[in-house]
């Protein structure tokens, strides 16, 4: 409806929030919350000075997200230097590592490191685990017992991660959120008792404020994704029509969620804090988006299931990093489709043309 | 003629709370007619009853000769309602609030755009066309509200205490423009809390604790009245005042400004005013026989019902 088009321009602030908040997140995400780690501190102690060891330490010297050097102090002093912050790693190249490599093909290195930060520290440890794997692949030499495989992401750079898990957010703070908060509006202002006595019938109500939504969380997701894309080059394989679809279902997951919240929330204090605390904390912490479902306890799994962002997160990852097509997201998006459809079809029962 | 508003025996209670207690009324076709009640009477929820906004719970209702409980969705289409509270859009302007009833109404273009001029006219409300709603003064609010109310040519009007915390002036604005919209053959369900409206009114109902009083038209209710009342000033008036309350045959009595309105049943009236006079003879008083307006009816209504209720309790 034109009338609810209007009331979302001549609220600039809502609006705002709209678009200044994906821009805040990202660069809280982005920057901040930097879950890749560049030019981390490693100290190495050689005491084979082999070719072999030199290679390795190449291998770790050459990459961007190490920092090599040699402190002059002895080993015994390497946790002092811990305590000052000077390093966040420690590699340690046993006196015999060339002779046991040449003989035994196998080895042994000593890597220490500074676990104050755990998941510094766990992504320090993929880095020198792939690091090491490397570099045993190109020697050819003996079969090392870890060997981290990462997949699609092969930089682990967080930014292809978070961008698609801040648009699920986003997308459903805005659909469940404002819709929620601009029907109970109506509900606190009187107006919707005013409304009620014309002939509309409530799906009118519903779609006329509901459709303005739908384009402007359809317009803050491009809006995300461009952003994404240039800022952070976060990667896009998939196809943009599919990209779209899913979108669009997944806001109307979200949409069926705010009027269901509408109908059982009286004032628009208690629909705000409703939507944010039904649809922020199980986006951020239940969907993949953060936390991998997989390392969650059992009960805390089952509850992922119907939280929607988590579909829309395997969807849109799938999308965007792997090109998934329709057929390869079937499965979420038939789960997209059952909760919208109950969602929907329970709000719409519940919405009434009477007062309470 | 026809009765618009035909509803009998309705009962309402919200949870324990009765709001409505075994109410009929009626109301003829293009009659303006008034509620008049004090807040909690039960107005707003008959008129919500009346608009389909509120489920009938029992009795049976019949708006337009449309059945209440069936063709609520009907009925709605061709009613006027303003509820109690301003709600219009603050954030729309004048022309838009407007604009958006004409769609919600389904009003032609063609019919609307000659509608606008019309009600902008009637409502003086053309110099604030593009003003926002909520920045107009609660006079120009209610016109406003209104012409919304108008804007589809409605054959009932329901009005919530229109001219509830409206200055006098736009008060009287407003009665001018319900007498006109009657003119023109719109029949006017309106409530007010205030007595001196309701002699605007062709008929009136009193309304009291989900009760109906007296429907009639003000003359009548003031003539068919059983009492009497008699105005007396005196210095001590409080004093008087206290006396004279519990005073045999005197039903009750209510302070006016500087005089005491004593309400007597007619037929004992005059030996009770000499059993009075009698009495105080030595306090200085001067006594006399007045016309009985509206809010003494109604103030004694009030009172008889209060006393009802303690012996209740």
């Amino acid at each position: 409806m034109l009338k609810e088009t209007n009331h979302i321009f001549r609220d600039p602030r809502t609006l705002l929030i709209v678009f200044l908040m994906p821009i805040i997140q990202l660069v809280i995400f982005g920057y901040a919350m930097n879950m890749e780690i560049k030019q981390i501190k490693l100290a190495v102690y050689d005491y084979s000075q082999s070719t072999l060891s030199k290679e390795l330490i190449k291998n770790f010297s050459s990459t961007e997200t190490f920092e090599v050097t040699y402190p002059k102090t002895s080993e015994s002093n390497l946790n002092k230097l811990f305590l000052s912050r000077k390093y966040s790693a420690a590699l340690l190249i046993p006196h015999n590592f060339e002779q046991d490599l040449v003989r035994d093909k196998h080895s042994q290195v000593q890597l220490i490191i500074d676990a104050s930060d755990p998941n510094a520290a766990t992504l320090i440890k993929n880095y020198c685990t792939a690091v090491v794997g490397i570099f045993n692949q190109i020697e050819k030499i003996s079969p090392i017992d870890i060997r981290t495989n990462i997949l699609y992401n092969p930089d682990m750079k967080s930014a292809y991660f978070f961008v698609p898990g801040l648009i699920a957010m986003i997308l459903v703070m805005i659909s469940a959120l404002l819709t929620s908060i601009a029907i109970t509006r109506e509900k606190e202002l009187g107006t919707m008792e005013q409304i009620l006595v014309s002939p509309i019938r409530s799906h009118e109500i519903v779609i006329g404020k509901v459709l303005p939504y739908i384009i402007l969380a359809l317009m803050d997701a491009l809006f995300i994704l461009v952003i994404g894309m240039t800022l952070f080059g976060v990667p896009f394989n998939g196809s943009f029509i599919v990209f779209l679809a899913f979108t669009l279902l997944y806001i109307l997951t979200a949409l069926s969620l705010g009027l269901l919240i509408s109908t059982v929330a009286p004032s628009q204090q208690v629909a705000m804090m409703m939507a944010i605390t039904i649809t922020m904390l199980p986006t951020i912490m239940l969907s993949g988006f953060i936390f991998p479902i997989a390392s969650m306890p059992k009960s805390l799994q089952l509850i992922t299931y119907i939280v929607p962002a988590k579909y829309y997160l395997q969807i849109i990852r799938g999308i965007m990093l792997k090109g998934n097509n329709f057929s390869q997201l079937l499965q979420p998006m038939l789960a997209l489709i059952v909760m919208t459809a109950a969602m929907l079809s329970l709000a719409v029962k519940r919405f009434s043309l009477r007062l309470k | 003629m026809q009765d618009i508003i035909l509803v009998q025996n309705l009962n309402h209670t919200y949870g324990e709370k009765p709001a409505l207690k075994d109410f009929s009324l009626s109301v003829a076709t293009g009659e303006l007619h008034g509620l008049i009640g004090p807040d909690s009477a039960g107005k707003t929820t008959l008129m919500r009853i009346l608009c389909g906004l509120l489920p009938i719970q029992t009795g049976e209702g019949e708006v337009l000769g449309l059945n209440l409980k069936t063709d609520y969705k009907a009925i709605r289409a061709q009613l006027g309602y303003m509820p109690q509270r301003f709600s219009l859009y603050q954030d729309l302007s004048v022309q838009e609030n407007l604009m958006f009833f004409a769609r919600l109404f389904s009003v032609p273009a063609s019919e609307r755009d000659k509608r606008m001029p019309e009600l902008y006219a009637f409502s003086r409300l053309d110099a604030f066309k593009t003003r926002k709603a909520g920045a107009l003064s609660g006079g120009m609010k209610q016109k406003l509200a209104l012409s919304c109310a108008l804007i589809h040519r409605p054959e009932l009007l329901i009005l919530d205490e229109p001219t509830y915390g409206v200055d006098p002036v736009s008060r009287q604005e407003f009665w001018q423009m319900l007498k006109s919209i009657q003119k023109e053959g719109t029949s006017i369900l309106v409530s007010t809390p205030y007595m001196e409206e309701a002699e605007l009114c062709d008929k009136v109902s009193l309304m009291l604790n989900g009760n109906l009083m007296a429907s009639d038209t003000p003359s009548d209710i003031i003539s068919k009245w059983d009492k009497s009342v008699y105005r007396l000033s005196a210095d001590n008036l409080k004093e008087m005042e206290n006396k004279l309350c519990s005073f045999e045959g005197i039903d009750s009595c209510q302070l006016f400004g500087h005089e005491l309105h004593l309400v007597m049943d007619k037929t004992t009236a005059e030996d009770t005013v000499k059993a009075l006079q009698s009495k105080f003879v030595h306090t200085g008083f001067t006594l006399e026989k007045v016309k009985p307006g509206m809010e003494d009816i109604y103030l004694s209504y009030m009172q008889s019902s209060a006393i009802e209720e303690q012996f209740d309790a």
